[in-house]
């Protein structure tokens, strides 16, 4: 026989390794969540009397501000395009997810540097109206929501415009044949029907503003992420920092939890069938113009004008008398963005085989248990999930040494060991995501062929599983890999000394205003971040066409 | 000897019974056609015979070799089993060739390959993909690469259900034919009793997770267990066994009495007389036979195959009998 040792055991090893793939996710947040159990009294009252207050304030105001802007303008978009007909209104169905490619840390300085107080438009506005005339305040709370707001609508768009074309539409058609004009039928049956869609995309979009330290720092904003950097940056005291990240964890359930109020007991289904979207009318004369004003208008504010304003301060910094310094320093920052990129593709891939083909082969339950526990990896916000690996990398460091192996340096804080862990933690979920989907997509009749016909897991994995599943793991890589280029603040938080990224050297020139000098890195940052949306872009058109 | 023992098989599915205290024997050229309604077990049955499921209690010998006993079980790639699914799942990235010697070492391979596609008579076909196979094409390739390692056991989970019924009969014969020339004990599950009946040395009949009757085609079909395996597997008529044997000729001598007696409608038949005490209730046209339906004095009904020569007016006052030669049957209820 060419087994020697039982079924039971092969499943057994196969759930036990996709459980501790979801043990390495799992408990980072875990030890963050448990140091508020040891409550360091000094902190408390210390960032009480300081900071904490204004911190909790600005993080609820900014994320509230952008959750409610994203769900107008996503909502309001999706509509639009999906409902009505006018100039462009195809193009800009697949154009407006194109600022899935501006990380906030590009759009936030554009901004600024645009509208704020030394920028062309005050200028402008001060040479019509005088020197004291009034112009709204760029460097505060509102215009970092206004800069998330544009930055993150495409989440709400997205999941908006999937629901109104899969779900929405044969229950609109049925309200208008029972005599509903199109805005009762909209405001009836259409918006209690995408409400949860719309509820899910403005909780990741809350998710993605708690992660954020850096672009808030532009606008002078506070919150209580930064609070966490700042105490890690300035003190490297791991309890402090890891005691004020439970509150960001705090406002990550908050998120969460608004999302289920949101949500109400509607769950997401597909109504089935041809999905054929509601039957789009036609708008003419100036409401015509003003819609494709209205979608232009936003493409050109939170993508086109940004990339148009990128390349001529990159065209005009090379061809400068200064020459191209930026040019020389260039391959360096590259070189440890694609060290990040590769380490964190191979983990978070392998990973995902690893785990998808669990689903096959090991017990039920627990492979999907485990899978479910990496996709949360995602909503946990970058502050938390540095500290808690930072936690778990000491605790590990500790463990070694009580077992007489002194690693010296293994896990010190800012190795690349460190930060690879912390991206694995977080994109370890979209890139397990495409591959199950992948692999889930092989009939178990094959996968049980395979079998019969000798093929033990591992090599009916290899001749079957992959091949089959070939494109979803190359998109696992992409989306992994292109998070892992775009992100800013897990790295700001965590980089070894001196290890730069692309991202860091954008936010560390835009930081200092030297914005024309940052065009370059931030514009090649937003081409490779393009490469996946104009996958899902295709896709879209794919499923609308 | 034995290619195949179960003994005491039993699997559950969060609480629900799926098969039930099991146990056949396969003999070791046996083509045995495993049939019952949908949701019966014996899909559950089968996948545990490949390995893909473990049991929870009872054996599974193989050759002679205990696979499962319910702590212990060789995974499937250890079994020499072969399976056939009834979507065929053939690996759409491979070719027909690649397909069939996706199980075979590499050393004999090709030779292999050849004589597998000449067996199922589709030799020139090598290149070729999946997707460009038509369904019976599929079947056979399906076939090949199960047969191609040697399998010991072959399962086949209803491997005609796909096929369109033109070609179904044809490519099931085949198949019979295939797996008797290589010799190779074979289980085919099935739902429809016809394909079981007509391809099967033995027949068993599952129910609910047991088999309740494992036997010839012919004694299953003519000496049911019980009134179960009876309707299933042909149509029938079941009264109970005093009122049968008093309206209807040629029951009461002979047989011994049972609860009820099944009259399958090629059992009976009838002769017109203006005082007969039955009479025809229904006709119903099926090509090339007529089927009566007579109702009896006691209310009761039983249906009856006639030529389509005979053309009897609904109405007619007849009188039953068995047929000669055909011996009544007594099943118990359930």
């Amino acid at each position: 026989m060419a087994s020697t040792f039982g079924r039971r055991w092969g499943t057994a090893s196969w759930s036990l390794s996709a459980v501790v793939a979801a043990l390495l996710v799992v408990v980072p947040v875990g030890m963050l969540a448990a140091s508020i159990l040891r409550p360091s009294p000094d902190v408390w009252s210390q960032q009480w009397r300081t900071r904490l207050p204004g911190e909790l304030v600005s993080t609820a105001i900014l994320l509230s501000g952008v959750a409610v802007g994203a769900v107008l303008l996503g909502t309001g978009l999706a509509w639009l395009v999906s409902a009505y007909e006018f100039r462009g209104a195809r193009t800009f169905g697949w154009m407006l997810i194109l600022p899935f490619a501006m990380p906030s840390y590009i759009l936030g300085f554009l901004t600024l540097s645009t509208f704020g107080r030394t920028g062309p438009i005050q200028d402008t506005w001060r040479s019509w109206f005088g020197r004291d005339a009034w112009f709204p305040e760029v460097e505060s709370l509102t215009g970092a929501i206004v800069a998330f707001t544009l930055v993150l609508y495409p989440y709400v768009y997205l999941l908006a415009r999937a629901a109104l074309r899969d779900q929405a539409a044969g229950a609109y058609h049925a309200a208008r044949t029972l005599g509903a004009g199109p805005t009762e039928a909209a405001r009836r049956v259409v918006l209690p029907l995408v409400r949860p869609a719309i509820a899910a995309g403005a909780a990741v979009v809350m998710m993605e503003t708690l992660t954020d330290f850096a672009t808030v720092q532009y606008f002078g904003v506070d919150t209580v992420s930064v609070g966490v950097f700042r105490i890690w940056n300035g003190t490297y005291d791991r309890n402090a920092a890891s005691e004020i990240a439970t509150l960001v964890l705090a406002f990550a359930l908050i998120a969460i939890g608004l999302e289920r109020i949101g949500r109400g007991r509607a769950r997401f289904g597909q109504s089935g069938g041809a999905a054929a979207g509601i039957e789009r009318r036609m708008l003419t004369g100036w409401r015509s113009w003003a819609a494709t004003a209205v979608c232009g208008g936003v493409v050109v504010a939170a993508f086109a004008g940004p990339v148009v304003q990128l390349t001529i301060w990159a065209v005009r910094e090379q061809t400068g008398d200064r020459g191209t310094p930026l040019l020389d320093q260039y391959p360096g920052y590259l070189w440890h963005s694609l060290q990040l990129v590769f380490y964190t593709v191979l983990i978070c891939t392998v990973v995902a085989v690893a785990v998808a083909n669990a689903r096959r082969f090991g017990g039920r339950r627990s492979t999907q248990l485990a899978s479910r526990a990496i996709a949360v990896g995602y909503a946990v916000p970058g502050p938390v999930v540095g500290i808690g690996v930072i936690l778990t990398m000491v605790a590990v460091d500790r463990g070694l040494e009580a077992i007489g192996l002194d690693l010296p340096g293994f896990v010190a804080t800012g190795s690349l060991l460190v930060l690879v862990y912390a991206y694995t933690v977080r994109f370890l979920a979209p890139g397990l995501s495409a591959v199950e989907s992948g692999v889930g997509q092989v009939p178990e009749e094959m996968t049980a062929s395979a079998r019969t016909l000798g093929a033990a897991p591992l090599e009916t994995a290899r001749r079957v599983h992959l091949p089959l599943a070939k494109a979803s793991l190359f998109s696992a890589a992409v989306l992994v890999g292109v998070d892992a280029l775009k992100e800013l603040p897990i790295v700001l938080l965590l980089r070894p000394l001196g290890f730069d990224t692309l991202p860091v050297w954008v936010f560390n020139l835009a930081s200092e205003s030297r914005y024309q000098q940052a065009a370059l890195p931030a514009l090649s940052i937003i081409v490779v971040a393009l490469i996946p949306v104009f996958l899902l872009s295709r896709r879209l058109d794919g499923a609308s066409r | 000897m034995t290619a195949l023992r179960v003994n005491g098989v039993s699997k559950r599915f969060d609480g629900a019974v799926a098969v039930d205290d099991v146990s056949f024997e396969l003999g070791d050229h046996e083509l045995l056609a495993l049939v019952g309604p949908s949701g019966c077990g014996k899909s559950t049955l089968l996948r545990i015979l490949a390995g893909l499921l473990p049991t929870e209690t009872g054996t599974v010998e193989l050759g002679g070799q205990v696979v499962d006993d319910g702590r212990h079980a060789v995974p499937p790639e250890g079994r020499r089993v072969g399976l056939v699914f009834q979507e065929h799942a053939l690996f759409p990235h491979l070719t027909v060739a690649r397909n069939i010697g996706f199980g075979v070492r590499e050393g004999d391979r090709a030779a292999r390959v050849g004589e597998m596609l000449d067996l199922v008579g589709l030799a020139g076909y090598d290149g070729r993909y999946p997707h460009e196979l038509s369904g019976g094409e599929r079947q056979r390739v399906a076939l090949a690469r199960a047969l191609a390692p040697r399998p010991a056991l072959l399962l086949l989970d209803e491997p005609f259900a796909s096929l369109d019924p033109n070609l179904r009969s044809r490519v099931r014969d085949d198949v019979a034919a295939i797996l008797r020339s290589t010799q190779t004990p074979a289980i085919l599950v099935t739902h429809d009793q016809n394909e079981a009946l007509a391809v099967g040395d033995r027949v068993a009949v599952m129910r609910a997770g047991r088999i309740v009757q494992i036997d010839t085609p012919e004694r299953v079909f003519h000496e049911p267990v019980n009134r179960f395996v009876a309707a299933f597997m042909g149509e029938a008529s079941f009264l109970p066994w005093e009122v049968a044997a008093g309206e209807i000729a040629g029951i009461g001598d002979g047989a011994a009495p049972a609860p009820l007696a099944m009259v399958r409608p090629d059992d009976l038949t009838f002769t017109i007389e203006p005082d007969g005490a039955a009479s025809i209730d229904a006709a119903e046209f099926r090509g090339s036979s007529w089927c009566y339906t007579v109702r009896l004095p006691s209310g009761g009904t039983v249906r009856s195959l006639q030529s389509h020569l005979e053309r009897v007016a609904v109405g007619s006052r007849v009188t039953p009998a068995m047929r000669p030669g055909h011996v009544p049957v007594g099943v118990t209820d359930d």
